[in-house]
């Protein structure tokens, strides 16, 4: 059976503070801002901790295991070639549930997802970033 | 209660152009239609107007999303001002009624014209409406976070919070089924409403599935028109032609994270703190309010703004709309009367103020609640975006 290409994802624009989150990818890292103070996930990165007021921030890469907080399944094709059902969701982190990272979920069915699903980050190599995808816990090898 | 500033203000007219799925007429055009009636409406002269307002501001991108500026209309109609303001980044689209209010009690202007061009049908002819990605451009802003993943639509990402309140609340398609069919009938009675043949349960499900749980029909329908409103000094409002209809209160905080991700609310979006600061600038309560004109960019923002604003409790609309009879233009707390965005068109919260007055008015024609209407809960909503006003004719 034929698969069709999917469309290229189209990326994010990155500033001196993102890129470390686009591009940790390229060593298997998911790579989040924590505070050296008081070790707060400061997600979107910021280079000042909310929580303590500590400037002691800096990127530090995440076990990339979570949750599933909420998620959609969408089955509009948007755009030509763009295979439907796929899987939108936010995951929040492991170490800290308040860090939600939009993503898809692949490596499923999307009728197998649900909400809590435990998933892990892998990554997609795209031009010059690494996009973090998450899959089922239970389908690593 | 006094000291809060939006109470010495009033919304004294309104105008409304062609609202349609494509218009015979440019944007500016319908945006000065419902400008010079709404000036007209109020007994005001353009001479008169000192103040305008817009939200979000022109937005030159071909999306027809805001099509017109305050400067396009401030030319257009020569006006001279004390004062303007356009821009997005506010409370909803509610912020450049919040702006105006402000202006009025800085001693600024005196009499405000605010629009909302809307000019997404024909938008669509020729691109993707109110798409959140655009193809071979790398993405800044609040949504980078979702560019890589195929989000293509504000639908799309909505449905990501519709998804969580199904999920904690319970809700059933069935009754969720009861906003849009409550609409449609409304629209039905309203001669400018896009869409106006009854629909039902069966036509509600049959609606195709855009991203779960999300159907076609729980979504707002893109259109060409524009709406205008006049907001006055209260002591200049009761010297003019209609009743004034006065901001008794308004909601206009950020309390949560501004974020579409981080959002710390996602499944009420952030609406509960701005009813709760509504209702903390006024006497009146729920229980006070006669109807309803609430955000309805898709069908779960108007369950939201139910149980936010107190109207039921908190993922209790479920059982408030069973049936649709409370919610009905009979019931005892008829919603979106005129058919709202889902049925009347996507005048993006500002359809919905134009009806409140109507409704305050009198002028709802056969759609006229019974019984005098007086006071009417207003509200716009989407992620992280929400305010809130309280209408009430004098």
């Amino acid at each position: 059976m034929h698969t069709p290409t999917p469309p290229a994802r189209i990326l994010p624009a990155v500033d001196m503070d993102t890129l470390p989150y686009w591009t940790g990818g390229k060593n298997g890292q998911l790579l989040i801002h924590r505070c050296g103070d008081c070790a707060y996930l400061v997600h979107p990165p910021v280079p000042f901790c909310p929580a303590c007021d500590g400037r002691n921030v800096a990127p530090v890469p995440v076990s990339g295991r979570g949750r599933v907080t909420t998620f959609t399944i969408n089955h509009k094709p948007w755009v030509p070639g763009l295979p439907v059902p796929y899987v939108l969701a936010l995951v929040e982190l492991e170490e800290q549930a308040d860090v939600r990272l939009v993503s898809n979920i692949t490596h499923c069915d999307p009728a197998e997802v649900t909400f809590g699903m435990a998933v892990e980050v892998y990554f997609e190599p795209v031009e010059d970033l690494y996009v973090p995808l998450f899959r089922p816990v239970e389908r690593l090898a | 209660m006094t000291g809060y500033t939006e109470k010495n203000t009033a919304i004294t007219g309104i105008g409304m152009s062609d609202v349609s799925r494509g218009a015979t007429k440019s944007a500016l055009a319908l945006t000065v239609d419902a400008c010079l009636e709404a000036i007209a409406d109020a007994g005001l002269t353009r001479a008169e107007i000192d103040g305008i307002a817009t939200w979000p501001g022109e937005r030159a991108d071909g999306s027809g999303f805001s099509a017109v500026g305050c400067a396009a209309v401030q030319d257009a109609l020569r006006l001279k001002l004390g004062w303007y303001a356009g821009g997005g980044e506010a409370p909803g689209q509610y912020g450049a009624v919040f702006n105006a209010i402000g202006a009025i009690s800085a001693g600024l202007c005196r009499n405000v014209l605010i629009f909302r061009t809307m000019y997404e049908a024909t938008a669509r002819k020729t691109a993707f409406a109110n798409a959140l990605l655009k193809e071979g451009q790398r993405q800044a802003g609040p949504f980078a976070w979702y560019a890589p993943y195929y989000t293509y639509a504000a639908s799309l990402q909505q449905a990501l919070f519709f998804n969580l309140y199904v999920h904690n609340s319970g809700i059933t398609p069935e009754q969720v089924a009861q906003i849009p069919i409550n609409q449609r009938r409304n629209a039905g009675l309203n001669p400018k409403a896009v869409y106006r043949t009854p629909i039902t349960l069966d036509d509600y499900l049959a609606s195709p599935i855009i991203a779960t749980p999300l159907r076609l029909y729980d979504c707002d329908v893109p259109c060409d028109g524009a709406v205008a409103i006049i907001v006055s000094r209260l002591d200049v409002a009761r010297t003019l032609r209609n009743p004034p209809v006065r901001i008794e209160a308004i909601g206009s905080s950020m309390q949560y994270r501004n974020s579409w991700t981080q959002l710390d609310a996602l499944d009420t979006q952030a609406q509960p703190k701005v009813a709760e600061m509504m209702w903390s600038r006024t006497d009146l309560k729920p229980a006070d309010v006669d109807i309803a004109q609430l955000y309805d960019g898709f069908t779960f923002h108007t369950l939201n703004w139910l149980e936010n604003f107190g109207f039921c409790e908190r993922y209790g609309a479920k059982d408030f709309i069973e049936g649709g009879r409370r919610i009905a233009l009979e019931g005892e707390l008829p919603v979106n009367t005129g058919g709202g965005a889902l049925s009347g068109g996507r005048l993006h919260a500002y359809g919905a103020v134009h009806e409140a007055c109507t409704q305050l008015w009198g002028r709802g024609g056969e759609r006229q609640v019974k019984g005098d209407p007086q006071v009417c809960a207003t509200s716009t909503a989407g992620g992280p975006l929400a305010g809130a006003m309280l209408l009430v004719r004098d």
